[in-house]
């Protein structure tokens, strides 16, 4: 009978992780497996490879994407890019954002406080504040998606759709990455795989920002688990040892 | 599980577990008071609230005898330039008669509501003031408005003079000023 | 039948205890619980229902202070999780415990739910427990599913609009009653601030029906893995086959809620968005289906069970309708568990072959769990029909034939000499009356 109990245990852990791992599966398309300087449950995000990030968004995917959800200020956060005061500053007022007090349509230059606003931009393309958590495959997702352009191209009523091995089919966006596309200002060289992985991260970030706040507290907190649950282990085989051991304690 | 049922072995094996009792307590009170804190810290203000505890303002374009008015942390903030005139009168005055001689000015060095500790910038007279009667509550008129051509708050009648202080009336206290200060043509509030 | 007696609680003369006791029984109360007379032989099977109660307390207070940021409205809801996710201080903590807890408390229930079956916790004096904890379960799972709609992104959206139109296969009042609903023709923003009222509702439903619960509970004993009830008959009887809730249960329960916490915090801390879909950070488009709806896992096995009726019922039954009764229908076939069950041996561990049939529902939910995350496609419908026709036939057919051709295995007298069995403890005063008979090896 114990063998029993112990087969369904084992089919119960078997069966949690059966759903999941068929819906992370997801997509159709073939993701790279790139592997992030914030993978693990130690990793944390690079500063650099975030500032770099931000370029690459401001450079590229800025014209198209916007980040609502992202404030400039948040650019400054010790665990995110890191930037100076008055750098965020600068990068806000770089950017107009819709003036309330105002005219309707009315736009002003950012300040710190205010968010990533929204460009106007042909076709609706998607918000990318949590891109990185609404695509299976996350942040290796982008990264493949950056570089699975194969030149293919066909035209579906009056667009031209572009074939990506990460999407696994055709999609409206254009590749964007041709090699030498940033010019870094800390003068990392601008490979394809460089740029891709920068702004993967940056999106990840932008996505997640309190990620490497959450990792710390994790391992403090499996870490006091543990230790408590071992002296409560010994405190209850303690307290029971006088109940299954009786000729111990006569 | 110790087998030796001496005096010795027995008194070593309760002592063993009172300690062991007492460390497992200890770690599941100190457990308990780190969970309990991110309740207690929600309620502080977020980062999203934080970020407009500080205000930039503009000034240059102030011309003597100009006032203008923000909103500052959802109260309204009057920032107003003094003329040659009125700095002047008001340099005259004893301020050891009035209601309240305090300056109410975190930004002030003295303890005296005169024109140097009552003003964020000296030199071109200004004054920046938190608009809120200190009587009940009510938004001020200002532009030179009562008896003491400074601020006059409709509700009670209580009179301000030019550099907000309380001069008649049923409010006890001069206008606040919120923590400023000045670096060129811009203000800093917070 | 009737309660186990133990010592009654009497406070000294003249002490503060006395004093509140005789005008409020709380002390009494807390004593009643404190050293209710336990068997001595649960083992881990019986821990589910402290990590249960635990889980009800994280969810509330995890859910009160959420709402403290969060904001309904169709405008408003998904913006405000991102502050809260953002700006609020330990927000993302509040959230993911508040997420994943709710897939760790259906762990938890799951878990008691089939422990109660093997053991045969449903059975004689215990039905009224047994229903109440169905009913806790059904409160559940639609205060869960109102949650994922709160956040309002692509799955909430989706999720709430097809859970809600199967209310309208009902014959007649159907479409009338989806409309009532949704609070319009469509779903909005009426039907979003109904589902936040009754989320913030519900669970507090759930604490009280606990309270039944452990009243039930405690009126009537807990079962243990051999199935004999502990004597009645005295005090002395009862203390040989029960230990006192604290301090023995206490850090046992504590023990077993901290390893469940350890898998908790791995997913809060290190996959908090594992047991989620992508989806839903997409913020709600109502002229966008995402390509492949899910509900959440805990859902699956009696989605599946939806998805299979795919034929009209008896002739009559349109398809859509009979998928609705059926996702129903089995989840209530739980509550008659008590009576479809004709067997008079209470541990499934004395019944050799129940046993296999018992180990055949386990796999079969998980069976149903996996056709439910699966596109209907390929061998999925098949694999979904067989798997819900097992359902029914399992508390239907199998149920009630096996109690009655069955042939037991022996049990052992007392709860004291199982234990003492167990822990090779030498007897020496036996007196567990009559032949003491052999558990079979």
């Amino acid at each position: 009978m114990k063998t029993t109990i112990k087969s369904v245990l084992v089919a119960a852990a078997l069966g949690f992780a059966l759903p999941s791992a068929a819906l992370a599966a997801g997509g159709k398309g073939k993701l790279l497996g790139h592997e992030f300087s914030f993978d693990g449950m130690f990793g944390a995000y690079d500063q650099g490879e975030l500032q770099r990030g931000y370029q690459v968004y401001q450079n590229i995917c800025a014209n198209c994407h916007g980040m609502k959800h992202v404030p400039f200020r948040a650019l400054a956060d010790e665990d995110g890019p890191g930037f100076g005061e008055a750098e965020v500053k600068a990068i806000a007022a770089y950017y107009e954002v819709p003036d309330e007090e105002g005219e309707p349509g009315d736009t002003r230059p950012g300040k710190p406080f205010d968010y990533f606003p929204t460009p106007d931009a042909v076709g609706n393309p998607p918000d990318m504040s949590l891109l990185a958590k609404a695509r299976a495959g996350g942040a290796d997702y982008i990264y493949s998606l950056m570089l699975g352009y194969t030149g293919e191209e066909k035209e579906t009523a009056g667009t031209i759709l572009y074939e990506n091995t990460a999407y696994g089919g055709y999609l409206s966006m254009g590749p964007q990455l041709y090699g030498d596309d940033v010019d870094y200002t800390d003068g990392t060289e601008p490979t394809m795989e460089q740029v891709a992985n920068d702004i993967s991260a940056f999106l990840m970030w932008a996505a997640e920002p309190k990620m490497v706040e959450r990792k710390q507290a994790g391992v403090w907190s499996i870490a006091f688990l543990i230790l408590f649950a071992t002296l409560v282990y010994f405190t209850n085989r303690k307290i029971w040892a006088k109940v299954k051991h009786p000729e111990d304690h006569s | 599980m110790a087998n030796d049922h001496d005096e010795k072995g027995h008194v070593a094996d309760e002592d063993r577990r009172d300690i062991l009792f007492l460390g497992t307590g200890a770690v599941g009170a100190v457990g308990i008071a780190s969970a309990v804190w991110p309740f207690v810290d929600q309620m502080n203000p977020s980062a999203s609230v934080l970020a407009l505890s500080t205000m930039e303002v503009d000034i240059g374009d102030l011309e003597p005898g100009q006032e203008m008015k923000v909103s500052f942390l959802k109260a309204p903030v009057f920032i107003r330039r003094m003329t040659e005139d009125e700095l002047a009168s008001a340099a005259d005055e004893d301020v050891s008669g009035m209601p309240d001689p305090d300056p109410r000015n975190p930004n002030a060095t003295g303890s005296v509501a005169d024109v140097q500790d009552r003003l964020v910038d000296a030199e071109r007279g200004i004054i920046v003031l938190t608009g809120v009667c200190t009587h009940l509550g009510c938004v001020p008129l200002g532009d030179g408005a009562g008896d003491y051509k400074g601020w006059f708050c409709p509700c009670h009648g209580s009179h301000y003079d030019s550099l907000g202080r309380i001069r008649k009336g049923p409010a006890p206290e001069n206008l606040p000023i919120p923590v400023a200060s000045i670096d060129g043509d811009i203000l800093k509030l917070g | 039948m009737g309660t186990i007696p133990q010592e009654h609680y009497e406070p000294k003369e003249g002490t503060t205890s006395k004093w509140i006791n005789d005008r409020l029984p709380i002390m009494g109360m807390m004593d009643h619980l404190a050293k209710f007379p336990t068997p001595k032989n649960l083992n881990y099977a019986y821990i589910f229902g402290g990590i249960l109660v635990l889980f009800l307390v994280i969810q509330i207070i995890t859910g009160i202070t959420l709402a403290m940021h969060y904001q309904v409205g169709e405008d408003s809801a998904f913006r405000s999780v991102e502050h809260i996710m953002r700006d609020v201080n330990y927000g993302w903590f509040l959230r993911y415990a508040h997420a994943n807890g709710a897939s760790f408390f259906f762990i938890a229930v799951y878990a008691h739910i089939f422990r109660g079956l093997y053991y045969g916790s449903y059975k004689a004096p215990r039905e009224i427990l047994w229903i109440i904890g169905v009913l806790i379960y059904v409160v559940m799972m639609a205060t869960a599913f109102m949650g994922y709609v709160l956040p309002w992104g692509q799955m909430s959206f989706w999720g709430a609009k097809v859970i809600t139109s199967l209310f309208g296969a009902i014959p007649l009042v159907g479409e009338s009653l989806k409309v009532w609903l949704w609070g319009g023709p469509f779903v909005g923003e009426a039907t979003l601030n109904r589902m936040f009222s009754l989320h913030y509702l519900l669970p507090f439903v759930i604490a009280g029906l606990t309270v039944l619960h452990i009243w039930a509970l405690h009126h009537v004993g807990n079962t243990n893995p051999t199935g004999v009830e502990v004597r009645k008959t005295d005090i002395e009887t009862v203390k040989k086959d029960t230990v006192p809730f604290a301090p023995f249960y206490v850090t046992k329960d504590l023990f077993a809620i901290l390893l469940f916490l350890i898998a908790f915090a791995f997913f809060l801390y290190f996959a908090p968005n594992y047991l989620g879909h992508p989806d839903n950070y997409i913020e709600a488009n109502p002229l966008a289906t995402p390509a492949h709806i899910v509900p959440e896992w805990y859902f699956l096995p009696f989605y599946a069970i939806l998805r299979a009726i795919t034929f009209d019922l008896f002739w009559i039954i349109p398809a859509k309708l009979g998928g609705v009764l059926a996702m129903f229908g089995a989840i209530a076939i739980l509550a008659f568990a008590p009576w479809l069950d004709t067997s008079n041996v209470r541990s499934t561990s004395y019944r050799p072959i129940y046993r296999w049939w018992f180990a055949v529902l386990v796999i079969d939910f998980f069976v149903l769990m996996w056709a439910g995350a699966m596109p209907a496609e390929g061998i999925v419908p098949m694999v979904s029909l067989l798997g819900t026709i097992y359902w029914f036939a399992h508390f239907l057919i199998i149920m009630p034939v096996v109690g009655l051709i069955e042939k037991p295995l022996p049990r052992p007298d007392s709860i004291e000499q199982a234990f003492k069995q167990k822990h090779d403890i030498i007897d020496e005063s036996n007196t567990a009356g009559g032949v003491a008979a052999q558990p079979a090896e």
